[in-house]
Protein backbone atom coordinates (compact mmCIF):
# COMPACT_ATOMS: atom_id res chain seq x y z
CA UNK A 1 0.00 0.00 0.00
CA UNK A 2 2.78 2.44 0.92
CA UNK A 3 4.51 1.92 -2.43
CA UNK A 4 1.30 2.53 -4.35
CA UNK A 5 0.53 5.72 -2.46
CA UNK A 6 4.07 6.99 -2.91
CA UNK A 7 3.88 6.27 -6.63
CA UNK A 8 0.61 8.18 -6.89
CA UNK A 9 2.07 11.15 -5.02
CA UNK A 10 5.08 11.05 -7.31
CA UNK A 11 2.77 11.11 -10.37
CA UNK A 12 1.02 14.15 -8.86
CA UNK A 13 4.30 15.98 -8.29
CA UNK A 14 5.50 15.20 -11.81
CA UNK A 15 2.21 16.39 -13.28
CA UNK A 16 2.42 19.54 -11.17
CA UNK A 17 5.83 20.46 -12.51
CA UNK A 18 4.94 19.57 -16.11
CA UNK A 19 1.83 21.71 -15.72
CA UNK A 20 3.86 24.54 -14.23
CA UNK A 21 6.56 24.46 -16.90
CA UNK A 22 4.12 24.31 -19.82
CA UNK A 23 1.84 26.87 -18.18
CA UNK A 24 4.62 29.37 -17.70
CA UNK A 25 5.11 29.56 -21.44
CA UNK A 26 1.41 29.96 -22.12
CA UNK A 27 0.47 32.72 -19.69
CA UNK A 28 1.35 34.48 -16.48
CA UNK A 29 -0.35 31.88 -14.24
CA UNK A 30 -2.50 34.61 -12.71
CA UNK A 31 -5.19 32.39 -11.32
CA UNK A 32 -8.18 34.66 -11.47
CA UNK A 33 -11.80 34.64 -12.53
CA UNK A 34 -10.99 37.86 -14.36
CA UNK A 35 -10.71 36.29 -17.78
CA UNK A 36 -14.27 34.95 -17.46
CA UNK A 37 -15.37 38.44 -16.49
CA UNK A 38 -13.59 39.77 -19.58
CA UNK A 39 -15.41 37.29 -21.82
CA UNK A 40 -18.72 38.31 -20.24
CA UNK A 41 -17.95 41.98 -20.92
CA UNK A 42 -17.11 41.06 -24.49
CA UNK A 43 -20.26 39.01 -25.10
CA UNK A 44 -22.56 41.39 -23.23
CA UNK A 45 -20.98 44.87 -23.21
CA UNK A 46 -24.03 46.36 -21.48
CA UNK A 47 -23.77 44.09 -18.48
CA UNK A 48 -22.14 45.34 -15.33
CA UNK A 49 -21.86 43.37 -12.08
CA UNK A 50 -24.84 44.27 -9.93
CA UNK A 51 -23.38 43.20 -6.60
CA UNK A 52 -19.92 43.41 -5.11
CA UNK A 53 -18.35 41.24 -2.41
CA UNK A 54 -19.38 42.21 1.14
CA UNK A 55 -15.78 41.96 2.26
CA UNK A 56 -12.57 41.48 0.35
CA UNK A 57 -9.17 40.52 1.74
CA UNK A 58 -7.40 43.90 1.95
CA UNK A 59 -4.26 42.60 0.22
CA UNK A 60 -2.86 39.63 -1.64
CA UNK A 61 -0.92 38.66 1.49
CA UNK A 62 -4.06 38.49 3.63
CA UNK A 63 -5.81 36.49 0.94
CA UNK A 64 -2.90 34.04 0.86
CA UNK A 65 -3.09 33.78 4.65
CA UNK A 66 -6.77 32.84 4.56
CA UNK A 67 -6.24 30.34 1.76
CA UNK A 68 -3.36 28.83 3.74
CA UNK A 69 -5.55 28.60 6.84
CA UNK A 70 -8.24 26.89 4.81
CA UNK A 71 -5.80 24.30 3.45
CA UNK A 72 -4.19 23.81 6.87
CA UNK A 73 -7.56 23.21 8.54
CA UNK A 74 -8.51 20.64 5.93
CA UNK A 75 -5.14 18.92 6.18
CA UNK A 76 -5.24 18.94 9.96
CA UNK A 77 -8.62 17.21 10.10
CA UNK A 78 -7.62 14.61 7.49
CA UNK A 79 -4.33 13.95 9.28
CA UNK A 80 -6.03 13.66 12.65
CA UNK A 81 -8.58 11.13 11.39
CA UNK A 82 -6.07 9.00 9.48
CA UNK A 83 -3.54 9.14 12.32
CA UNK A 84 -6.07 8.25 14.96
CA UNK A 85 -7.19 5.22 12.99
CA UNK A 86 -3.74 3.88 12.26
CA UNK A 87 -2.74 3.87 15.96
CA UNK A 88 -5.67 1.62 16.90
CA UNK B 1 10.70 -14.55 -24.25
CA UNK B 2 7.89 -17.03 -23.82
CA UNK B 3 9.15 -17.88 -20.35
CA UNK B 4 9.45 -14.27 -19.27
CA UNK B 5 6.09 -12.96 -20.47
CA UNK B 6 3.88 -14.84 -18.01
CA UNK B 7 5.81 -13.21 -15.18
CA UNK B 8 4.43 -9.84 -16.13
CA UNK B 9 0.86 -10.99 -16.27
CA UNK B 10 -1.51 -10.50 -13.39
CA UNK B 11 -0.76 -12.38 -10.25
CA UNK B 12 3.01 -12.66 -10.61
CA UNK B 13 4.77 -9.37 -10.12
CA UNK B 14 1.66 -7.25 -10.15
CA UNK B 15 -1.88 -7.95 -9.02
CA UNK B 16 -4.61 -6.74 -11.37
CA UNK B 17 -5.28 -3.75 -9.12
CA UNK B 18 -1.63 -2.79 -9.22
CA UNK B 19 -1.50 -2.96 -13.01
CA UNK B 20 -4.44 -0.52 -13.15
CA UNK B 21 -2.84 1.72 -10.64
CA UNK B 22 0.17 2.23 -12.85
CA UNK B 23 -1.42 2.00 -16.26
CA UNK B 24 -4.59 4.04 -15.99
CA UNK B 25 -3.09 7.23 -14.51
CA UNK B 26 -0.09 7.06 -16.84
CA UNK B 27 -2.16 6.74 -20.00
CA UNK B 28 -4.42 9.59 -18.93
CA UNK B 29 -1.46 11.71 -17.86
CA UNK B 30 0.38 11.29 -21.16
CA UNK B 31 -2.65 11.96 -23.34
CA UNK B 32 -3.66 15.01 -21.34
CA UNK B 33 -0.21 16.54 -21.40
CA UNK B 34 0.04 15.90 -25.13
CA UNK B 35 -3.36 17.41 -25.81
CA UNK B 36 -2.94 20.51 -23.75
CA UNK B 37 0.43 21.66 -25.02
CA UNK B 38 -1.29 23.56 -27.79
CA UNK B 39 -4.10 25.49 -26.09
CA UNK B 40 -4.25 29.26 -25.65
CA UNK B 41 -3.87 30.92 -22.22
CA UNK B 42 -7.04 31.03 -20.15
CA UNK B 43 -8.23 31.50 -16.57
CA UNK B 44 -10.72 29.55 -14.53
CA UNK B 45 -12.73 29.33 -11.33
CA UNK B 46 -16.21 29.84 -9.86
CA UNK B 47 -18.62 32.51 -11.05
CA UNK B 48 -17.68 35.83 -9.45
CA UNK B 49 -19.89 37.96 -7.24
CA UNK B 50 -22.50 39.93 -9.17
CA UNK B 51 -21.59 38.37 -12.49
CA UNK B 52 -24.83 36.47 -12.98
CA UNK B 53 -28.08 38.33 -13.78
CA UNK B 54 -30.51 38.38 -10.79
CA UNK B 55 -33.04 36.16 -12.56
CA UNK B 56 -30.50 33.38 -13.03
CA UNK B 57 -29.27 33.76 -9.46
CA UNK B 58 -32.84 33.14 -8.33
CA UNK B 59 -33.25 30.11 -10.60
CA UNK B 60 -30.07 28.49 -9.31
CA UNK B 61 -30.90 29.21 -5.69
CA UNK B 62 -34.32 27.63 -6.21
CA UNK B 63 -32.66 24.54 -7.69
CA UNK B 64 -29.86 24.07 -5.17
CA UNK B 65 -31.32 25.19 -1.82
CA UNK B 66 -33.75 22.24 -1.52
CA UNK B 67 -30.90 19.79 -2.13
CA UNK B 68 -28.66 21.51 0.41
CA UNK B 69 -31.46 21.31 2.99
CA UNK B 70 -32.04 17.66 2.14
CA UNK B 71 -28.31 17.08 2.55
CA UNK B 72 -28.39 18.82 5.93
CA UNK B 73 -31.20 16.51 7.08
CA UNK B 74 -29.26 13.47 5.87
CA UNK B 75 -26.16 14.63 7.71
CA UNK B 76 -28.14 15.07 10.92
CA UNK B 77 -29.43 11.54 10.57
CA UNK B 78 -25.91 10.10 10.54
CA UNK B 79 -25.56 8.66 14.03
CA UNK B 80 -22.85 6.08 13.50
CA UNK B 81 -19.52 7.45 14.76
CA UNK B 82 -17.62 5.95 11.82
CA UNK B 83 -20.01 7.53 9.33
CA UNK B 84 -19.46 10.87 11.05
CA UNK B 85 -15.73 10.37 10.85
CA UNK B 86 -15.98 9.78 7.10
CA UNK B 87 -18.19 12.85 6.82
CA UNK B 88 -15.53 15.00 8.52
CA UNK B 89 -12.91 13.46 6.27
CA UNK B 90 -14.91 14.12 3.08
CA UNK B 91 -15.67 17.69 4.17
CA UNK B 92 -12.05 18.38 5.09
CA UNK B 93 -10.95 16.99 1.73
CA UNK B 94 -13.20 19.44 -0.14
CA UNK B 95 -11.99 22.24 2.14
CA UNK B 96 -8.34 21.38 1.54
CA UNK B 97 -8.47 20.85 -2.21
CA UNK B 98 -10.54 23.94 -3.00
CA UNK B 99 -7.89 26.07 -1.28
CA UNK B 100 -5.13 24.80 -3.55
CA UNK B 101 -4.77 26.94 -6.64
CA UNK B 102 -2.67 24.92 -9.02
CA UNK B 103 -0.96 25.90 -12.25
CA UNK B 104 -2.43 24.53 -15.45
CA UNK B 105 -0.77 23.91 -18.79
CA UNK B 106 -3.03 26.58 -20.26
CA UNK B 107 -1.07 29.27 -18.45
CA UNK B 108 -3.43 30.04 -15.62
CA UNK B 109 -4.34 28.71 -12.19
CA UNK B 110 -7.47 27.03 -10.93
CA UNK B 111 -8.33 24.78 -8.03
CA UNK B 112 -9.67 21.23 -7.81
CA UNK B 113 -12.98 20.61 -6.05
CA UNK B 114 -12.46 17.48 -3.95
CA UNK B 115 -16.13 16.55 -4.27
CA UNK B 116 -15.43 13.19 -5.93
CA UNK B 117 -14.49 11.46 -2.69
CA UNK B 118 -17.56 12.75 -0.91
CA UNK B 119 -19.69 11.69 -3.88
CA UNK B 120 -18.29 8.16 -3.66
CA UNK B 121 -18.77 7.92 0.12
CA UNK B 122 -22.08 9.73 0.61
CA UNK B 123 -23.61 10.54 -2.79
CA UNK B 124 -24.50 13.94 -4.21
CA UNK B 125 -27.06 15.13 -1.64
CA UNK B 126 -24.76 15.15 1.39
CA UNK B 127 -21.98 16.55 -0.81
CA UNK B 128 -24.26 19.45 -1.80
CA UNK B 129 -24.45 20.40 1.88
CA UNK B 130 -20.70 20.05 2.46
CA UNK B 131 -19.84 22.07 -0.66
CA UNK B 132 -22.25 24.83 0.28
CA UNK B 133 -20.30 25.34 3.51
CA UNK B 134 -16.99 25.57 1.66
CA UNK B 135 -18.42 27.91 -1.00
CA UNK B 136 -19.99 30.11 1.67
CA UNK B 137 -16.66 30.33 3.49
CA UNK B 138 -14.84 31.34 0.32
CA UNK B 139 -17.52 33.84 -0.68
CA UNK B 140 -17.51 35.53 2.75
CA UNK B 141 -13.83 35.52 3.65
CA UNK B 142 -12.00 35.37 0.34
CA UNK B 143 -14.30 37.21 -2.10
CA UNK B 144 -13.96 34.02 -4.15
CA UNK B 145 -17.19 33.04 -5.89
CA UNK B 146 -19.99 35.10 -4.36
CA UNK B 147 -23.14 35.32 -2.27
CA UNK B 148 -25.38 36.14 -5.22
CA UNK B 149 -23.79 33.41 -7.33
CA UNK B 150 -23.75 30.92 -4.44
CA UNK B 151 -26.75 29.02 -5.79
CA UNK B 152 -25.15 28.62 -9.21
CA UNK B 153 -21.82 27.57 -7.73
CA UNK B 154 -23.47 25.06 -5.39
CA UNK B 155 -25.30 23.60 -8.38
CA UNK B 156 -22.06 23.10 -10.33
CA UNK B 157 -19.59 22.17 -7.60
CA UNK B 158 -21.89 20.70 -4.95
CA UNK B 159 -24.49 18.89 -7.05
CA UNK B 160 -23.51 18.34 -10.71
CA UNK B 161 -19.90 17.38 -9.93
CA UNK B 162 -20.49 14.82 -7.18
CA UNK B 163 -23.56 13.47 -8.98
CA UNK B 164 -21.44 12.73 -12.04
CA UNK B 165 -18.70 11.26 -9.86
CA UNK B 166 -21.21 9.12 -8.00
CA UNK B 167 -22.70 7.79 -11.26
CA UNK B 168 -19.28 7.08 -12.76
CA UNK B 169 -18.21 5.25 -9.61
CA UNK B 170 -21.34 3.12 -9.56
CA UNK B 171 -20.92 2.26 -13.25
CA UNK B 172 -17.21 1.47 -13.20
CA UNK B 173 -17.26 -0.13 -9.76
CA UNK B 174 -18.58 -3.34 -11.29
CA UNK B 175 -15.33 -3.82 -13.17
CA UNK B 176 -12.44 -2.45 -11.13
CA UNK B 177 -12.22 -0.40 -7.98
CA UNK B 178 -9.17 1.77 -8.64
CA UNK B 179 -10.16 3.14 -12.07
CA UNK B 180 -13.66 3.70 -10.68
CA UNK B 181 -12.26 5.91 -7.91
CA UNK B 182 -9.94 7.73 -10.30
CA UNK B 183 -12.59 8.51 -12.89
CA UNK B 184 -15.18 9.40 -10.27
CA UNK B 185 -12.87 12.11 -8.89
CA UNK B 186 -11.73 13.12 -12.38
CA UNK B 187 -15.23 13.52 -13.81
CA UNK B 188 -16.61 15.17 -10.66
CA UNK B 189 -13.93 17.83 -10.94
CA UNK B 190 -14.40 18.32 -14.67
CA UNK B 191 -18.21 18.24 -14.65
CA UNK B 192 -18.19 21.12 -12.17
CA UNK B 193 -16.57 23.42 -14.68
CA UNK B 194 -18.56 22.12 -17.64
CA UNK B 195 -21.71 23.10 -15.75
CA UNK B 196 -20.18 26.48 -14.85
CA UNK B 197 -19.57 27.10 -18.56
CA UNK B 198 -23.14 26.02 -19.31
CA UNK B 199 -24.55 28.40 -16.70
CA UNK B 200 -22.51 31.34 -18.01
CA UNK B 201 -23.44 30.57 -21.62
CA UNK B 202 -27.14 30.43 -20.67
CA UNK B 203 -26.91 33.79 -18.94
CA UNK B 204 -24.75 35.35 -21.65
CA UNK B 205 -25.67 33.70 -24.96
CA UNK B 206 -24.45 36.67 -27.05
CA UNK B 207 -24.70 35.79 -30.74
CA UNK B 208 -25.50 32.15 -30.11
CA UNK B 209 -25.64 29.90 -27.07
CA UNK B 210 -23.27 27.35 -28.61
CA UNK B 211 -20.63 29.93 -29.48
CA UNK B 212 -20.79 31.30 -25.97
CA UNK B 213 -20.67 27.82 -24.45
CA UNK B 214 -17.59 26.96 -26.50
CA UNK B 215 -15.83 30.09 -25.30
CA UNK B 216 -16.53 29.44 -21.64
CA UNK B 217 -15.70 25.76 -22.06
CA UNK B 218 -12.29 26.53 -23.51
CA UNK B 219 -11.79 28.82 -20.54
CA UNK B 220 -13.03 26.74 -17.63
CA UNK B 221 -13.02 23.10 -18.64
CA UNK B 222 -9.73 22.90 -20.53
CA UNK B 223 -7.73 24.51 -17.73
CA UNK B 224 -9.32 22.06 -15.34
CA UNK B 225 -8.23 18.85 -17.12
CA UNK B 226 -4.69 18.51 -15.65
CA UNK B 227 -6.00 19.52 -12.23
CA UNK B 228 -8.71 16.89 -12.51
CA UNK B 229 -6.03 14.29 -13.22
CA UNK B 230 -4.10 15.39 -10.13
CA UNK B 231 -7.25 15.21 -8.05
CA UNK B 232 -7.96 11.76 -9.44
CA UNK B 233 -4.51 10.50 -8.46
CA UNK B 234 -4.73 12.04 -4.98
CA UNK B 235 -8.19 10.60 -4.41
CA UNK B 236 -6.99 7.14 -5.44
CA UNK B 237 -4.13 7.44 -2.93
CA UNK B 238 -6.44 8.47 -0.09
CA UNK B 239 -8.99 5.82 -1.01
CA UNK B 240 -6.24 3.21 -1.09
CA UNK B 241 -5.35 4.12 2.49
CA UNK B 242 -8.99 4.07 3.59
CA UNK B 243 -9.54 0.72 1.91
CA UNK B 244 -6.56 -0.85 3.67
CA UNK B 245 -6.96 0.68 7.11
CA UNK B 246 -10.71 1.21 7.37
CA UNK B 247 -12.13 -1.37 4.97
CA UNK B 248 -14.73 -2.67 7.40
CA UNK B 249 -16.02 0.82 8.17
CA UNK B 250 -16.21 1.65 4.46
CA UNK B 251 -18.28 -1.45 3.85
CA UNK B 252 -20.58 -0.51 6.71
CA UNK B 253 -21.02 2.91 5.14
CA UNK B 254 -22.32 1.14 2.05
CA UNK B 255 -19.27 1.54 -0.17
CA UNK B 256 -18.53 -1.73 -1.93
CA UNK B 257 -14.77 -2.19 -1.89
CA UNK B 258 -14.35 -5.94 -2.23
Amino acid sequence: MKGKILLLFLCCVVLFFVSLRLGQHQGDLAGADEEAQAIIQEIAPDFSPWFSPLWEPPSGEIETLIFALQAATGGLIIGYILGKRSTH
Amino acid sequence: MAEIMPLFREGHFYSSEEVDLVRVPLVVLCSVVGLLCFTPPVYAMHISEGFLPPLWCGVYFALSVPLVLLGFLQVRRLQDSHARMFLALAGAYIFLLSALKLPSVTGSCSHPTGTGLSGILFGPVVTAFLSSLVLLFQALFLAHGGITTLGANILSMGIAGPFTGFLVFQLLRRYRLTPAVFFAAFTADLATYVVTSFQLALAFPGRSFLFSFARFMSLFAVTQVPLAVMEGLLTVALFEYLKTRMGAELTRLGVRIA
